[in-house]
């Protein structure tokens, strides 16, 4: 089945994921007078993704690859855009959350009312964010990374503030560093193999000897492994994150480390022979991550900087179902980045939501807020439980579904370690029950907090809230078919000659 | 000449490391630029022999073998293009804390100064705490 053979009329629109939010960020700019205009092109854009994504999910699902070559041009030499399931799923996942993140920006008196800017660079970010997962040029996996990081660079530092200038300007130099290198190693590919196309590289690195191969592979590990957050290159994360603001940071901490999770998952599966050594590597990088992640969680005392630790230690969660290389893993890998998603926005759209209500989000300065918010509360309280790992909750099924397959891959070191881990995750969750939502209701000094009506907080802001909340719930409940979705992805994650035979037609 | 562009290609690299480790804004983007450059000129050499003509050589010869790989250099075309509208923005950025605190030093992170600020209230005799300082006093007068 060659590219371009088949003629269901779906390879129209896989580019539009891309092409749809950067259309509406330049109308976005042209109505910045008109706020109203603005939020209606936002929210109409980011509708459209999601029915387009949700198609492509489905096209990919029944056939396996959604290919268009960009121009009409055939790969090699043209540029593809390839969905598979992986691809989809990601699509989906990362549109539901941008929309629901783009109702709560819309709720929030803040940047998105002073700043004509945050809707356009928060539609670019979108179509950055689509781009990675679609792209199946190396090299257009740079300019996807570089459109979404120019976006993040300037919604991270939009507020202008002291704390935002100086974080803001660590986390710009660490991701240039990373481009850098990212250059650096396309380069170097270049020189080897005379091609950036993934599915030609998969084939013709094949070629190259296996020490070479091994370094290109931990080169863009490192590459993708700053974005992501890995050990140990996670101490950007924690620092520039929370400075944001309140959707702002929601957004990077659901989606930005996972497109870097997304990467490495795509290079180590397609480009290089899933081998002993990497998967020891990458099992060993898993381990040092969730253990470090969540001991940084426990000594912080403030909600966001716990939960930016917490990403951490989530990311070598991924790391670890990869780092198996085994269907399963991989599958509980898959599922493990989509629970995360979803979940880890909505806890960031939780402490949002208590640093309006009480002025801080700092455990010493709040407190009580059960009582005098009980619907914050009960938004805060699912999300924790689910990424804590507690049944019936999509993170136990997650948890669950990686530790099956380290006991099954017989790599008890790591799977005790991830068991550990998640009683620690638990406990810092209990950290900031106790702190924020128990105890005595006791004001930030020197802060007003904010009157608000019945609920305790705008209702947009609690709407997108909830959506991604009850997204969460879903996943619990449709886990069964979620899984074994992940399950075919892994599967074809673990062929790379389907994903080489879909882009470049048959081919020995 | 392969060679001496992989060397200038190290010392870019080099210089722009040595940059990046001051504690100085300027030197920093000076150092991001040299990073950039050096990873643009290792694109460029990518491309194979240096010296080789682009398109139609000077003899009117369009034999493919011996004419420059034109991918490479469209890449770092692209390369370049992100690299110059980032450096504006960390440019603008690094202007923007100069207008902040008067200078362009790298500031230590709020927390670690928290940390710095609590060992110095409990102090070795482990004095009572007064109050931990809050978010709003840290922000207020720091200026270096």
């Amino acid at each position: 089945m060659a590219a371009g053979v088949m003629t269901t009329g779906i390879q129209g629109v896989v580019a539009l994921p891309i092409v749809l939010p950067l259309l509406g960020a330049a109308a976005g700019v042209v109505f910045g007078a008109w706020r109203q205009v603005q939020r209606a092109i936002t929210l109409v854009t980011l509708v459209s993704v999601l029915g387009v994504s949700i198609a492509l999910l489905i096209e990919a699902d029944s056939t396996g690859y959604v290919v268009q070559s960009a121009g009409g041009w055939a790969a090699p030499l043209g540029i593809v855009l390839v969905v598979d399931r992986l691809a989809g799923i990601m699509l989906v996942v990362s549109a539901i959350v941008l929309l629901a993140v783009a109702v709560y920006a819309i709720g929030q008196a803040g940047e998105e009312r002073q700043r004509v800017a945050f809707h356009p660079l928060y539609l670019v970010l979108a179509a950055g964010v689509s781009a990675s997962f679609i792209t199946g040029d190396l090299f257009n996996l740079f300019v996807a990374f570089e459109m979404m990081l120019a976006a993040s660079y300037v919604l991270i530092t939009l507020g202008g503030r002291p704390d935002q200038i100086r974080s803001g300007m660590s986390y710009v130099v660490i991701s240039l560093v990373a481009s850098t290198l990212f250059i650096s190693a396309l380069a170097l590919l270049y020189a080897a193999t005379g091609t950036v196309n993934m599915a030609d590289l998969s084939q013709r690195l094949g070629e190259v000897s296996p020490e070479l191969r091994t370094g290109f592979s931990l080169l863009l590990l490192v590459v993708f492994g700053i974005k992501a957050g890995l050990f140990p290159l996670f101490f950007w994360l924690p620092d520039s994150y929370p400075t944001a603001s309140g959707p702002v940071t929601a957004i990077f901490a659901g989606l930005l480390t996972k497109v870097g999770v997304y990467a490495i998952i795509r290079t180590q599966t397609l480009l290089f022979e899933p081998g002993e050594t990497m998967g020891t590597v990458l099992l060993w990088v898993a381990g040092a991550t969730m253990v470090v992640g969540v001991i940084g969680a426990i000594a912080q005392d403030d909600m966001k900087r716990i939960l930016a630790f917490h990403i951490i230690s989530q990311i070598g969660y991924m790391i670890l179902g990869l780092g198996l290389f085994t269907v399963a893993g991989i599958a509980g890998a898959v599922f493990y980045v989509i629970h995360h998603i979803v979940v880890k926005t909505a806890l960031f759209l939780v402490a949002g939501l208590v640093d309006r209500r009480a002025g801080s989000a700092r455990l010493s300065e709040v407190g009580g807020l059960v009582r005098s918010a009980p619907v914050i509360s009960a938004l805060f309280l699912i999300p924790a439980l689910s990424l804590a790992g507690l049944p019936p909750f999509s993170g136990f099924l997650a948890k669950f579904a990686l530790v099956d397959a380290g006991i099954e891959g017989r790599s008890w070191w790591i799977v005790a370690t991830s068991l550990v881990v998640g009683l620690f995750t638990l406990f810092s969750m209990t950290k900031i029950w106790t702190g924020v939502f128990w105890g005595e209701a006791d004001e930030a000094p020197g802060r007003e907090p904010v009157v608000t009506d019945r609920l305790g907080s705008p209702l947009l802001m609690l709407v997108g809230t909830l959506a991604l909340v009850g997204v969460s719930i879903a996943f619990s409940i449709a886990a069964g078919s979620l899984y074994e979705l992940s399950e075919r992805a892994a599967e074809d994650l673990l062929d790379p000659g389907r994903y080489v035979v879909a882009v470049l037609g048959e081919r020995p | 000449m392969t060679v001496l562009l992989a060397a200038v290609t190290a010392l870019l690299f080099a210089c722009g490391a040595w940059l990046l480790m001051q504690r100085r804004l300027t030197r920093i983007i000076i150092g991001i630029g040299l990073l950039g450059h050096g990873a643009n000129l290792l694109l460029v050499t990518a491309g194979g022999k240096a010296g080789r003509p682009p398109i139609v050589a000077s003899d009117g010869s369009t034999d493919l073998a011996t004419l420059s790989d034109p991918l490479p250099q469209a890449l770092a075309l692209t390369a370049i293009v992100i690299t110059f509208g980032v450096t504006a923005f960390l440019l603008a950025l690094g202007y923007r804390s100069w207008q902040i605190t008067s200078d362009d030093m790298v500031e230590d992170d709020l927390e670690d100064r928290f940390l710095e600020r609590r060992r110095a209230i409990d102090g070795p005799e482990g004095a009572v705490d007064d109050g931990d300082p809050t978010t709003s006093e840290l922000e207020v007068g720091e200026g270096s």
